[in-house]
């Protein structure tokens, strides 16, 4: 595997009067509600240990007050971490001076916020082309590209409005093209669909990843919303109370929780439309297909379309493909089986 | 025999304090005492003030000691404070006597439409402007223009170097919660103490005939809102947006002239009408340490008891207060329209 685009090693956080104080008892495994009760400090991360693939949309997820917005404000630099290791592109973070930090912030990440915090004086042409207009470029460099942007998110001809005369949705449109103008290689997403309409909000993921398809940056994604996460990550990390209860490819996840915090996320969710064939199929291993297949598939599809394919019947057998590749087969009652969670065996520990 | 004797007798303190009451000068109350041939007249158990003690030691002050010691200190003190104040602030007086001549020299066919013109650019709007117009012209018909014009010429330069002065003052407290804690009480001092109090101090530092006298007393009056307000100001930006201008790299000028001061405006803007309105209320005081204007014929209203005079020239300030409030008012509102809340 390549190098990751961003790594965290060994990351803490505890807010309070002296965080560092109290390091050696999180160490040694105090939890976030003894260390709050005990010593007046909160414990915001917990030894996070995280890989940030290049090109890869890498979604955060947890219940409000996990400690995502923690985790993702550590990638800048606008929180300090209390230890650990901040390396972006092979260049350790923490390391970095104060205009170090500041060519970070403007050369490789942009960022895109909950409450788009757009300048509200100045217009949307203006607030698209911020990040330019802050590293010193012209006002004709700005306002090209930032129009550009506009166009690409769908705001041709709202160029001189004002932030605050546009729906919340078009508001981080707006966010999300300054983001796009800073052209960095990272950009940082927290919680950016969450105040929006579901509707809105599926059309923006829709965008994000029209959008992916043709930029491959590295993203990171904060969500509390398990479709979302789902729809979007190609890395998901789970975090509880700051700490990662599991991370990894998501439809992985999804078939094996490892923990009842996550079985109980993906308990109330639409398996059907998540799960796709690649994650239920029986991998080729000799070559063999079986000779009462009722047709091809692709590894993408998914296991909701499957269904409605085979018109419920649970004896069909189809052979996968990926392209022109044959790479498995899938067995409609392997399907059916998956579409039930997994129940954990011992209730009684969940303790959230 | 004085009430506190027994107590630095017990004390031991007999030989410090030397002999009672001996050389020591009279007090009124010891002559009155004295010619009523009634010694034992005061109350049974006064108060341990510093007269009464010193009737039992002279080692101890007197209270006219405590202010002839104040007055000798800050005479003592007057000529390293002047060689200092005195060329920093003579800039003061040069712009409120060149102002002065300015606003008198210009021709009211001149002065008026420049005034009028003001009040249209800062509010835009068409009924205070006509407002601002009817009421000079009715200042001028009763003969009061020109003492309305020295005021104003006052207000004008102690308003623009309050705003010159409090705006960093302002960004600096935003900055410094420490500066903050400092700064408050002083700005609270200068906002509660009566204004006779600290013309006191500036009385004797400076003579009555030079204009910086009472430029410092509006100055120090009126300068208080546009600081409080600045800092406030600064402090209420969306704590959002600050972080999005620190996301995209802004260094703390950029933030401060892109972010900070935009979001501010509003608020800021409501400290200068404040502090015009305050360099108002204190120019007419400021009449009685030779500040030209209308507040001088309200003096004289007051010292001659013409009535009629001072409620002239009464009426004339509150014109004059309602146009100045009318101005920047809608100005600020002006600035608060293009700065749309989300
Ligand atoms: N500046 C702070 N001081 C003290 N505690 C904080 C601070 N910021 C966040 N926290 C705490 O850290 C935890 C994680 O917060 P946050 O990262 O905002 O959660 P999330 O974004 O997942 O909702 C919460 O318990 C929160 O109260
Ligand atoms: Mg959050």
């Amino acid at each position: 595997m390549t190098e990751p685009m961003v790594s965290l090693r060994g990351v803490y956080k505890i807010f309070g009067q002296d965080g560092a104080s109290v390091m050696d008892h999180v160490k040694n495994g105090m939890g976030k509600e003894e260390l709050l009760a005990e010593h007046k400090h909160v414990l915001g991360l917990n030894d996070i240990n995280v890989d940030m693939q290049a090109g890869e949309i890498t979604v955060v997820m947890g219940l409000s007050g996990s400690g995502k917005s923690t985790l993702i404000r550590h990638l800048n630099r606008l929180i300090e971490p209390t230890a650990g290791e901040i390396i972006v592109q092979g260049e350790d973070v923490m390391q970095l001076s104060e205009t170090g930090l500041r060519e970070v912030r403007q050369q490789k990440m942009s960022m895109v916020f909950q409450k788009f915090a757009l300048l509200p004086h100045k217009t949307v042409l203006q607030n698209a082309g911020m990040p330019l207009s802050v590293r010193g470029e012209d006002a004709e460099v700005c306002n090209r590209e930032a129009t550009k942007w506009l166009d690409r998110v769908g705001l041709a001809g709202f160029e001189n409005h004002y932030p605050a005369q546009l729906s919340g949705g078009m508001q981080q449109r707006v966010g999300i093209a300054r983001a796009l103008t800073a052209n960095t290689d990272i950009m940082l997403m927290d919680e950016a669909f969450s105040a929006l309409d579901p509707l809105i909000r599926t059309d923006m993921q829709d965008l994000l990843l029209e959008l992916q398809k043709e930029l491959h940056k590295t993203i990171i994604f904060i969500t509390h919303d398990l479709d979302e996460a789902l729809k979007l990550a190609d890395h998901l990390v789970i975090l509880k109370d700051g700490y990662v209860v599991q991370q990894g490819e998501p439809q992985h996840i999804l078939l094996n929780p490892n923990d009842p915090y996550i079985e109980d996320f993906v308990s109330d969710i639409n398996r059907a439309r998540v799960l796709r064939v690649r994650s239920v199929m029986t991998p080729l291993s000799d070559g063999a297909v079986p000779d009462d297949a009722h047709g091809d598939v692709d590894v993408d599809d998914t296991l909701e379309s499957m269904i409605a394919r085979s018109g419920g019947d649970t004896s069909h057998a189809y052979v996968v493909k990926d392209g022109d590749e044959t790479v498995g087969t899938l067995d409609m009652t392997a399907l059916v089986r998956a579409l039930v969670p997994r129940v954990s065996s011992d209730d009684g520990t969940r303790n959230y | 025999m004085a009430f506190y004797d027994k107590l630095f007798e017990t004390l031991g303190l007999s030989n410090w304090c030397g002999v009672a009451g001996e050389g020591a000068p009279l007090s009124m109350a010891d002559l009155m005492a004295q010619a009523s041939g009634d010694a034992a007249s005061g109350p049974f158990f006064p108060f341990p003030s510093l007269d009464n003690l010193n009737e039992s030691c002279s080692a101890i002050l007197q209270s006219r000691d405590v202010t002839k010691g104040i007055e000798d200190g800050f005479l003592a003190a007057k000529p390293a404070l002047k060689s200092v104040l005195d060329p920093l602030t003579q800039p003061l007086s040069w712009m409120l006597d060149g102002a002065l001549w300015l606003f008198e020299a210009t021709p009211w066919f001149i002065m008026i439409p420049v005034l009028v013109g003001i009040s249209w650019y800062a509010s835009r709007s068409k009924p205070v402007t006509i407002f601002v117009f009817v009421a000079i012209m009715l200042l001028g018909l009763v003969d009061h223009y020109d003492v309305a014009m020295q005021t104003l010429s006052i207000i004008f330069v102690c308003t623009t170097i309050s705003v010159l002065l409090g705006v960093p003052i302002g960004i600096a407290m935003s900055k410094s919660d420490r500066l903050q804690k400092f700064t408050v009480p002083v700005l609270d001092l200068l906002q509660t103490l009566p204004t006779f109090v600290y013309l006191i101090p500036l009385i004797f530092l400076f003579s009555v005939t030079e204009s910086k006298l009472y430029g410092i007393a509006i100055i120090l009056y009126a300068i208080v809102p546009v600081i409080r307000l600045t800092d406030l100001g600064i402090r209420l930006v969306d704590q959002d947006v600050i972080e999005a201008a620190d996301a995209f790299g802004m260094n703390s000028k950029q933030k401060l002239m892109r972010v900070q001061l935009p979001l501010a405006l509003p608020n800021i803007m409501a400290g200068v009408n404040q502090t015009i309105m305050m360099s108002l209320a204190m120019v007419v005081i400021a009449s009685l340490v030779s500040a030209p204007g209308l507040g001088v014929n309200v003096l004289r209203g007051i010292r001659n008891l013409e009535l009629g005079v001072g409620i002239v020239a009464g009426i004339g300030i509150v014109l004059l207060a309602v146009i100045l409030d009318r101005v920047s008012k809608a100005a600020l509102s002006r600035v608060d329209m293009t700065h749309v809340k989300h």
